[in-house]
């Protein structure tokens, strides 16, 4: 790298993952951040700023601010869906270069699962919504959808190209004690699985768990005393384009990854040829392809040829979504800090069965609402 | 579940009201700009194009072509009973983007490119929905 970094994580750390019944937003927020910050060798006292995305409060810095006892000089609840967490961390950096607080905890928790809150909002259509939901698409997985069957048409992607994705990561994920799913699968398997909305299968569809997870941002100064080797935060980017799937520009392109990839690159002074080790929001099948391209790791329509052979499994040229992903592993409504979790322990060297050899760059990109943000974050290690 | 649609659960404001109006006498409403001669859905108070107030209503031609869609195997709350159905998002002449459902049409005819016609459907209690269906 050409630069001096000025911010590095320095802790992570999951919840209870999977179902947790007993467990509120906060505990389980709790509980994260307590291990991401005993990863860092650093106390509940050093943090000084919180950053945070849920809907489960109306404000959700400020109650999990008082239930867990600090009370910071910053606060961020910037929430863009599953990619809310990369734009943390490029938030945290600026707030950081900026010299208005030095360690910075990024939280998430959710009880989806145990809730059973997905998909079933309360049937008021206003603003926006009331041009779209009266026509009961289901959200998300219905968008996403309507992006593979556009992928199809322009590019000739096929379901058994999607599939790859699925088995691919099912392969990481039996590596993973952590992960939720890990019988192995075959293409044949995801083609097989029911139909959830054409065309997608269930096997191109992500978990709905319960979970959380804790990261912890400092400035390099305060970095060079944490407990381990600090992982740089060498480029970011954020965009969004859209809110709703039908204003979705272009259904065949993921514009927003476009403009994160390529500011998180040019800040690195990096090529996707760089990077070692790449956590893709695996949401869907079709949303690795779509950001695979977007990012620059293939040309446009070259998607489902780049996963194909298995290419992204475990000893396969291009090592992703190596925790077992959202399809596998863990997805608690919003995924994007689980991407920086693995990609920090990846580059520290600590994923035992699943590790990647001698990755130093990594990659972490979040996907959020139905494609309509993202947020791009490059790591590395000295 | 027994809840169905109806139009109390719209909450319709001064951008959209023209729009379900219309939809309640046949008709598909959707705005122009004077400035920038760009037609836009849905209905806002400025232009996203060129964020320019000069908004007018016009009566769409109600013809377009499938952009893409799906089909819903599993759906939530009051529309799972309705699975499977297809969902469109349609692109009319006028240029502008749409979600909708196909009907009347069987699955296999329903494709990307597919030239379709708008139907208005009442849906539910004094709700009707701009529904699309294939061209012979």
């Amino acid at each position: 790298m050409g630069f001096a970094p000025k911010a590095a994580i320095v802790g992570v750390a999951e919840s209870d993952l999977g179902r947790t019944p007993d467990k509120t937003v906060l505990q389980l927020q709790t509980q994260a951040a307590r291990a991401a910050l005993e990863d860092a060798g650093l106390r509940f006292s050093d943090v000084d700023a919180l950053f945070c995305a849920g809907n489960w409060a109306w404000s959700p810095n400020l109650m999990l601010a008082e239930y867990l006892g600090i009370r910071p000089k910053y606060t961020d609840t910037t929430n863009i869906g599953g990619s809310s967490f990369e734009a943390h961390i490029e938030h945290a950096v600026a707030g950081i270069e900026a010299g208005l607080f030095d360690v910075a905890l990024i939280t998430y928790g959710s009880t989806q699962r145990s809730d059973r809150s997905r998909g079933r909002g309360s049937f008021t259509f206003r603003l926006t919504d009331q041009y779209e939901l009266p026509f009961g698409l289901p959200t998300p997985v219905g968008a996403y959808a309507l992006a593979a069957t556009r992928h199809m048409f322009e590019y000739g992607t096929t379901s058994e190209q999607l599939a790859e994705v699925a088995v691919a990561t099912r392969k990481w994920a039996t590596l993973n004690e952590k992960a939720m799913m890990r019988d192995p699968i075959t293409i044949e398997d995801v083609l097989n699985s029911r139909w959830i909305a054409e065309p997608l299968h269930l096997l191109d569809c992500c978990l709905v768990t319960d979970g959380g997870g804790a990261v912890v941002v400092a400035s390099a100064e305060r970095a060079r005393d944490t407990r381990k080797a600090p992982i740089w935060i060498l480029g970011h980017g954020e965009a969004h384009t859209h809110n709703s799937i039908a204003n979705m520009p272009d259904l065949a392109t993921h514009q927003a990854a476009i403009a994160s990839g390529k500011a998180a690159f040019a800040r690195a002074g990096l090529t996707p040829s760089d990077i070692d080790v790449a956590e893709i929001y695996d949401s869907f099948t079709i949303t690795v392809i779509l950001t695979l391209e977007a990012l620059g790791f293939c040309g446009r329509g070259e998607g489902g040829a780049f996963v194909s052979g298995q290419r992204t499994a475990p000893g396969g040229p291009f090592p992703m979504n190596t925790n077992g992903g959202g399809l596998s592993y863990c997805h608690p409504g919003m995924y994007g800090i689980f991407l920086l979790i693995e990609a920090t322990r990846q580059l520290r060297g600590e994923c035992g069965p699943r590790q990647v050899r001698d990755a130093r760059i990594a990659l972490a990109h979040g996907t959020g609402g139905v494609l309509s943000s993202a947020a791009t974050v490059i790591l590395g290690k000295d | 579940m027994s809840m169905q649609l109806s139009a109390s659960m719209l909450q319709q404001d001064s951008d959209s009201r023209p729009y379900w109006e219309g939809l309640a006498q046949g008709e598909l409403r959707i705005q122009h700009c004077s400035a920038c001669s760009r037609y836009v859905f849905y209905p806002r108070s400025l232009c996203p194009h060129c964020f320019s107030d000069q908004l007018t209503w016009k009566v769409a031609s109600g013809k377009g072509t499938i952009y893409s869609y799906t089909v819903a195997h599993q759906a939530f709350g009051m529309f799972a009973a309705e699975t499977p159905f297809i969902i469109a998002i349609v692109e009319l002449e006028e240029g502008v983007r749409m979600m909708t459902r196909i009907i009347d049409t069987p699955r296999e005819r329903v494709q990307v490119g597919a030239a379709v016609q708008v139907t208005f459907e009442t849906v539910g209690e004094q709700l009707t929905l701009p529904y699309f269906r294939l061209i012979e």
